[in-house]
């Protein structure tokens, strides 16, 4: 399949050809497959799942349960790993609510600087309440990870390392693997935060040796408020719930529950079903275009939006600006605020996000009060980058 | 492209902000942050033993709408008694920036008064 023709897979995008979209990284537009397998639950099989015994919940469990089974597949797992949540923030508060109940002064749990507040705050907080501490990996002035640091920083203390695989705020592709082999090496486990990476990497669990990988499916064609939980089940099976209720349970009495198998004991509740279901179909219409061609064509752009970005005067470039940034550009322009370069964009019908990108201590340690952020995606073209150009020069124009 | 929003007095008051600096004499200080965008606003104020503004000053970084409104609103603000200060509204703000405030830039815009309101009601305790 030609991935130039595929904007108009998305009604928005379809519907707006004026609208130049360059903030996929904050959320991904949404195909007319994903929209259709959501309105299709609704319309069909719209009833509650593991409880009924009469056919239309059948079918409806039988639709989660199938999109569980294809997506721990798309990322190399089992379908009792995977768990649905409601994102990648719910993700990583379970962890952090289920592992740190264990911890205690002495520990450390190893975080890093470019982590997205939802991979900082809650460990930064947990601490506080269990003693243990946070230490944070440090960044180079071109925005990749302290490799030399994060290697002193993790040591026998460390129970886990925790760490995104791709940063949201300036794009840089983290070294995953070494990064949980380093954890494995003090006996810590490594939790990857995939919200970023999984719309962009093939990513194979296994093969990264991670022991949890998190994401949100916003950011991968899919729905909001759906996301996803991998870890190893042998860890799974030996941690606390963090969520209590239905479905989760296999036994209650006055006195003591036993808990399900996995993965519903960390799916308390109703689950968002039609947003699973439309997960599920945001997962095949990747795979339809093939996840290497939107790498090559990702890959592309990126380049392309560096080099064409460069001519303009006066732009401070955030990140490595080498294969290791990919698909998200941070920049500033000379003597104008972020916010200002946005508002201008915007009147020129191009969307894109300015600020610290929920990520204050990056910005602070890259010196900076925040940046402009371009993200691509598949849908954008090099006209999207050339327009960018433009309206760049349009905005110095305003502010000389 | 947005000329309207970025007219010649905002940029002015952007690239030539008055009152910029801190006091080191001051009757009170507060500061104050927009979350949204991390842009951040001290505000200082010495008042006269007739309770008039008799001089302010700013601190912090944002856009050209949040440091232009800044710098308006202290100018406005001078010889003006805490009274008066007390009663100036969102619409007033509206009225010195002179320009139209979308939803998306109304914090913006407005980072400077909820300084002024939340440092006077401190002040007032
Ligand atoms: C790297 C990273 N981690 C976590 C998140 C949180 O994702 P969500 O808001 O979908 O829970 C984001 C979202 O921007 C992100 O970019």
């Amino acid at each position: 399949m030609s991935i130039n023709a595929h904007k108009k897979d998305f009604p928005m995008l379809a519907g707006q050809p004026q609208l130049v979209y360059l903030d996929s990284g904050a959320t991904s537009q949404t195909p007319q497959p994903v929209l259709d397998a959501m309105n299709d639950y609704y319309n069909t099989c719209n009833a509650n799942i593991h409880r009924g015994v009469y056919q239309v919940s059948t079918e409806a469990t039988k639709r989660y349960e199938a999109t569980r089974e294809k997506i721990a597949a798309f990322i190399g797992a089992q379908r009792e790993e995977l768990i649905f949540t409601s994102g990648a923030t719910m993700s990583l508060n379970l962890l952090a609510y289920s592992l740190c109940s264990t911890l205690k002064q002495g520990d450390e749990v190893v975080t890093t600087l470019m982590e997205h507040h939802s991979n900082f705050v809650p460990w930064q907080q947990l601490a506080k309440q269990h003693g243990f501490t946070m230490r944070s990996i440090g960044v180079t002035p071109d925005g990749r990870l302290n490799m030399e640091e994060a290697a002193a920083l993790i040591s026998p203390a460390t129970k886990i390392v925790t760490f995104t695989h791709m940063s949201n705020a300036l794009g840089t592709i983290n070294p995953a693997k070494e990064l949980c082999a380093l954890a494995h090496r003090v006996g810590a486990v490594a939790i990857v935060d995939g919200a970023q990476s999984i719309a962009h990497m093939q990513v194979d669990v296994k093969n990264m040796n991670c022991d949890f990988f998190v994401f949100s499916g916003h950011k991968m064609f899919g729905p909001k408020g759906i996301g996803c939980l991998y870890g190893k089940a042998t860890l799974l099976k030996n941690m606390q719930p963090f969520l209590y209720g239905g479905d989760m349970i296999s036994e209650v009495t006055t006195t003591d529950t036993c808990f399900n198998e996995l993965p519903y004991k960390f799916e308390a509740g109703t689950p968002n079903i039609a947003d699973a279901i439309g997960l599920g179909a945001a997962v095949d219409y990747i795979q339809s275009i093939g996840i290497k061609n939107v790498i090559q064509h990702e890959a592309v752009l990126t380049r392309y939006a560096l080099d064409v970005l460069k001519n303009i005067p006066n732009i401070t470039f955030y990140g490595p600006q080498n294969a290791s940034q990919y698909a998200i550009i941070s920049f500033n322009l000379k003597g104008i605020h972020a916010h200002d370069v946005a508002t201008l964009l915007d009147r020129e019908h191009i969307a894109v996000r300015a600020g610290h990108h929920c990520a204050m201590p990056f910005m602070t340690a890259l010196g900076v009060h925040g940046t402009v952020r371009v993200s691509l995606s598949s849908y954008n073209t090099k006209e999207d980058i050339d327009k960018l150009h433009d309206a760049l020069l349009k905005v110095q124009k305003i502010f000389k | 492209m947005d000329e309207e929003l970025y007219r010649e007095h905002i940029l002015d008051h952007y690239k030539n902000p008055r009152n910029k600096g801190a006091l080191s004499d001051y009757s009170f200080k507060h500061k104050e942050y927009n979350p949204l965008c991390g842009d951040v606003l001290e505000l200082f104020l010495r008042v006269d033993e007739k309770n008039r503004v008799a001089e302010t000053g700013f601190e912090g970084h944002g856009c050209a709408i949040s440091q232009a409104s800044a710098s308006l609103l202290t100018e406005y603000i001078k010889g003006k008694t805490i009274d008066e200060l007390k009663t100036l509204t969102t619409q007033d703000i509206l009225d010195m920036l002179g320009v139209p405030i979308n939803d998306a830039r109304m914090k913006c815009a407005m980072l400077s008064l909820k300084t002024l309101e939340q440092g006077l009601y401190a002040f007032s305790q």
